[in-house]
């Protein structure tokens, strides 16, 4: 693992920032995530199991649900002394109160598509537009490659404001991954003050 | 109220569900040194978290996740490891997660990775 060295830990004091992942299912949250984080999937399985155990032992149906659960975080070392934390939220409207604490102090989000079922990603979107405060971009995955309608349809179909950007990724592809967050970035600066 | 798994049991942090410090998912704790008699005075779920911290600055995310330890526990008892100085929580230096120059740094590090 790419821990600093204890010798940058002690000389540096290390900065995290962090962006949200939102989405449907199956829209390419985790493979995003996947395709530019340097730690390998973390059991977050195991995570939420463990916290539902703790909450209703008594119920086994809170254990149950807490085991679909999958959410998903990477991270990626920008410069020795600067991390980014990318955290993908977990689908199920159960789990919405996480969905606050996660995008608490985040830097932005990207909300993730795929046009073939567009209404997954309906609520996320809500969410951003209505309950938080954290700017977002909404990010059409080509999972075939191709943009199988206009970005312009896209828009239309999902009532986006004119000032949310809409862009295209191709989630498994660190590069496209990486452009993506750039613009999501870029769309908090434009939207915030200088100094926020 | 049962329904958000991130509640904190009772037992666990003596009852305390409050943390003083703005403990984020990816807020940053690290450790200057290892001190292997205050480790074997902790108790286990502290212990976890204080030997894992070793490795290097990490997240609360990732220290709840490899620890085992449900996130609103690792909160608290990170905030417990903190105030008796066995480690350190990282502010940050930016004041807020929408701060040019950070928002900045990040685009550019991205840019690289390209
Ligand atoms: N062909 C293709 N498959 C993709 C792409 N992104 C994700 N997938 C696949 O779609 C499925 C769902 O993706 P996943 O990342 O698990 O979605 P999540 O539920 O949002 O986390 C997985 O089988 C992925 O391998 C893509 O850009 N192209
Ligand atoms: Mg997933």
């Amino acid at each position: 693992m790419a821990f600093p060295s204890s010798a940058d830990r002690q000389a540096l004091t290390v900065t995290s920032a962090k962006l949200v992942i939102a989405g449907g299912f199956g829209v390419g949250k985790s493979t995003m995530v996947a395709s530019v984080s340097e730690i390998p999937p973390v059991n977050t399985e195991a995570w939420m199991t463990q916290a539902g155990e703790s909450v209703d032992p008594l119920s086994d149906s809170s254990a149950k649900t807490t085991t679909t659960v999958a959410m998903d975080f990477g991270r990626v070392t920008l410069a020795p002394d600067l991390l980014l934390y990318l955290f993908g939220t977990p689908g199920q409207p159960r789990f919405w109160p996480m969905w606050d604490d996660l995008c608490r102090g985040a830097s932005g989000a990207v909300v993730l598509v795929d046009t073939r079922q567009l209404d997954a990603s309906f609520p996320a979107i809500n969410y951003f537009e209505n309950d938080s405060d954290v700017p977002f971009v909404v990010a059409v995955n080509l999972f075939d490659g191709k943009l199988t309608h206009s970005l312009e349809k896209v828009r239309d179909a999902l009532c986006l404001d004119e000032r949310t950007p809409l862009v295209t990724v191709d989630a498994r592809d660190r590069r496209s991954t990486a452009k993506t967050l750039v613009a999501c970035l870029a769309h908090t600066m434009k939207t915030t003050p200088t100094r926020a | 109220m049962t329904s958000n798994p991130w509640v904190r049991p009772y037992v666990l942090t003596g009852g305390r569900t409050q943390t003083n410090h703005q403990l984020y998912v990816h807020t940053l704790v690290s450790s200057s040194h290892f001190d292997a008699r205050a480790a074997s005075k902790l108790t286990p779920e502290s212990r976890r978290l204080y030997d894992r911290v070793r490795l290097g600055p990490q997240s609360v995310a990732e220290l709840s996740a490899h620890c085992g330890i449900s996130l609103g526990v690792t909160r608290v008892l990170l905030e417990d490891l903190a105030s008796t100085e066995h480690l350190q929580i990282n502010e940050g230096a930016y004041e807020s997660p929408f701060d040019h120059r950070l928002l900045k740094r990040v685009i550019d590090g991205l840019s690289e990775l390209g």
